[in-house]
């Protein structure tokens, strides 16, 4: 089956000369249709620096994104955002401030020329648990959590069948974070998404993926699944760390 | 208990909002020794509020008032404001969570540590240089000369919580509250950050109070916990009990983060019940 994201060999270097940093060193995986696959790893890693650059925020890469086998353009085109679409880290600072909720969800449409705007909006709001009503609202008048619910609208609007995450419940509670989780894995298996996850919480990629990817200075050491994490199998001295640090075994 | 260190009682803290003034805390009383007092509870919960109440450090809007809020000797509720600038920071401490934030970015790692010594402990300006030094490498920081010459934009994360450490610290306080102190750091450094700030606080003979949302972390850290929801205390218990907890938002936190054992279908996600405020233990 041809994987619907893969990355091959993928460098992405920052800086020049001596400030010369690898950000990302030949890293490589494939993400199956369906399937949701994580990325693990401290900041710096290198993981979030994957996702800009499978979505083209950053092109300047060597080696190959491609989606369902295709090699992605750069830079990327409108077609390919209809594809793959990717839902930030912090709802505090991903929505527009002074717009309400409507515009902001209103915008992807319109670039895409949607019909029946109105209609989808209702209905986006309504599949990730929000009520109508909220469209006319802005930003500073929601939860944490009722926020990230609407960067998950915005990223859904397009009926993309990949999902790129960038820590999508780091900044939430968890107990507002459970209902976040259950919510992307409820559409995943409903609509059959591909998720790419960036996290550095071993408890919620073990819960959200089958397949984990771990990251350290840019390079991907390990690459095992979730019944691997959760039984303690890994092979490298640094997974085991992160696993010991994870469970909260590391200093008692 | 001799050794008391803060005592708390009945404290209320209401903000201005639209409707009249909404209550952030509702009378929750607590004391704390040379211990390890964990305070745990969702966003909005209060936990933060009562650390800074108890600094005196609320927005002057805030609504304040205490049947007692005594720090040893000071009643904190009528220290002047010349008094409080003394306390905090000399007997009582904050690390926050941030270092990107909670730093002077325009100043040196050694400035900011000596201006705390400086200002809490009389001694000239190369006492307070060994000091500093002293502290830095207490922190665990391999190379303390290089490290102090540099400014909190060239420290990494885990660095500038540590740096947070060693100027708050410095001045040897009698109580230290980090308010997440280590949220915005990764799991791996988590660990060192809270055993420095453990062996730190040991060292000194001083208390801890730890508030965190991460209930694993309280429950593995501290001696005793105290669990908040809107505003009050929900129940009491020693840090190690924190898994075995009975009160139903305790035991809803727990269920409601993803285990590392085992897989499951659904997470349970708390449904707040108006009940629980009475349900007080």
């Amino acid at each position: 089956m041809t994987p619907a994201v893969e990355i091959r060999d993928l460098t992405i270097t920052f800086g020049q000369g001596r400030a010369r940093v690898k950000a990302v060193d030949s890293a490589s995986f494939r993400a199956a249709p369906g399937e949701a696959f994580g990325i693990i790893g401290e900041s710096g890693s290198g993981k979030s620096t994957i996702l800009r650059a499978i979505t083209g925020l950053n092109d300047d890469y060597t080696g190959d994104v491609l989606i369902d086998g295709q090699q992605a353009q750069k830079p990327r085109t409108k077609a390919f955002f209809k594809t793959v679409q990717m839902v930030f880290q912090d709802p505090y600072g991903s929505l527009h401030p002074r717009r309400m909720i409507r515009a902001t969800l209103a915008e992807p449409l319109e670039i895409h020329r949607f019909d029946r705007k109105d209609d989808r909006i209702a209905q986006v709001l309504n599949d990730v648990g929000l009520a109508p009503e909220f469209a006319y609202r802005y930003p500073h008048q929601l939860s944490g959590g009722q926020r990230q619910r609407v960067a998950v609208a915005r990223a859904l609007l397009l009926e993309p069948r990949i999902l790129l995450l960038d820590e999508p419940t780091s900044a939430l509670d968890v107990s507002v974070q459970a209902g976040v989780l259950n919510l992307l894995d409820r559409l995943r298996r409903d609509r059959g998404l591909t998720y790419v996850m960036v996290s550095h919480d071993l408890r919620v990629i073990a819960h959200m993926c089958s397949r984990v990817a771990v990251m350290t200075q840019g390079r991907i050491v390990e690459e095992l699944s979730a019944d691997a994490l959760r039984d303690q199998r890994a092979e490298t001295e640094y997974t085991q760390q992160l696993i010991r640090a994870s469970r909260g075994t590391a200093h008692a | 208990m001799t050794d008391t260190l803060l005592e708390i009682e009945n404290l209320r803290v209401a903000y201005p909002s639209a409707h009249g003034y909404t209550d952030a805390l509702r009378g929750i009383s607590f004391s704390v020794g040379r211990e390890r007092l964990g305070i745990v509870g969702e966003s909005g919960s209060g936990k933060s509020t009562a650390g800074r109440a108890a600094m005196r450090l609320l927005p002057p809007k805030a609504r304040v008032s205490a049947d007692r809020l005594q720090l040893q000797e000071i009643d904190l509720l009528a220290a002047s404001e010349r008094q409080m600038r003394e306390i905090r920071g000399g007997r009582l401490a904050m690390v926050l969570q941030d270092p990107r934030y909670a730093l002077n970015p325009m100043k040196t790692v050694m400035a900011q540590i000596t201006e705390s010594c400086r200002l809490h402990t009389k001694c000239s300006r190369a006492e307070a240089r060994d000091q500093a030094l002293d502290m830095l490498e207490a922190v665990h920081i391999r190379d303390p000369r290089r490290v102090a010459r540099l400014y909190p934009h060239e420290l990494s994360g885990g660095m500038g919580q540590r740096v947070m450490i060693a100027m708050m610290l410095i001045a040897k306080p009698q109580l230290v509250i980090a308010d997440e102190p280590t949220s915005a750091l990764d799991v791996t450094v988590r660990g060192q950050i809270l055993d420095i700030l453990n062996e730190r606080v040991e060292a000194e003979g001083a208390g801890l109070i730890l508030i965190s949302h991460d209930l694993p972390l309280v429950a593995d850290f501290c001696d005793r916990v105290l669990v908040m929801y809107g505003g009050q205390i929900m129940e009491e218990l020693a840090a190690r009990d924190l898994s075995a907890a009975r009160h139903p938002y305790t035991v809803a936190l727990n269920e409601s983060l993803p285990p590392l054992d085992r897989k499951v279908a659904e997470l349970t996600v708390p449904e707040h019940d108006p009940k629980w405020l009475e349900q007080r233990r």
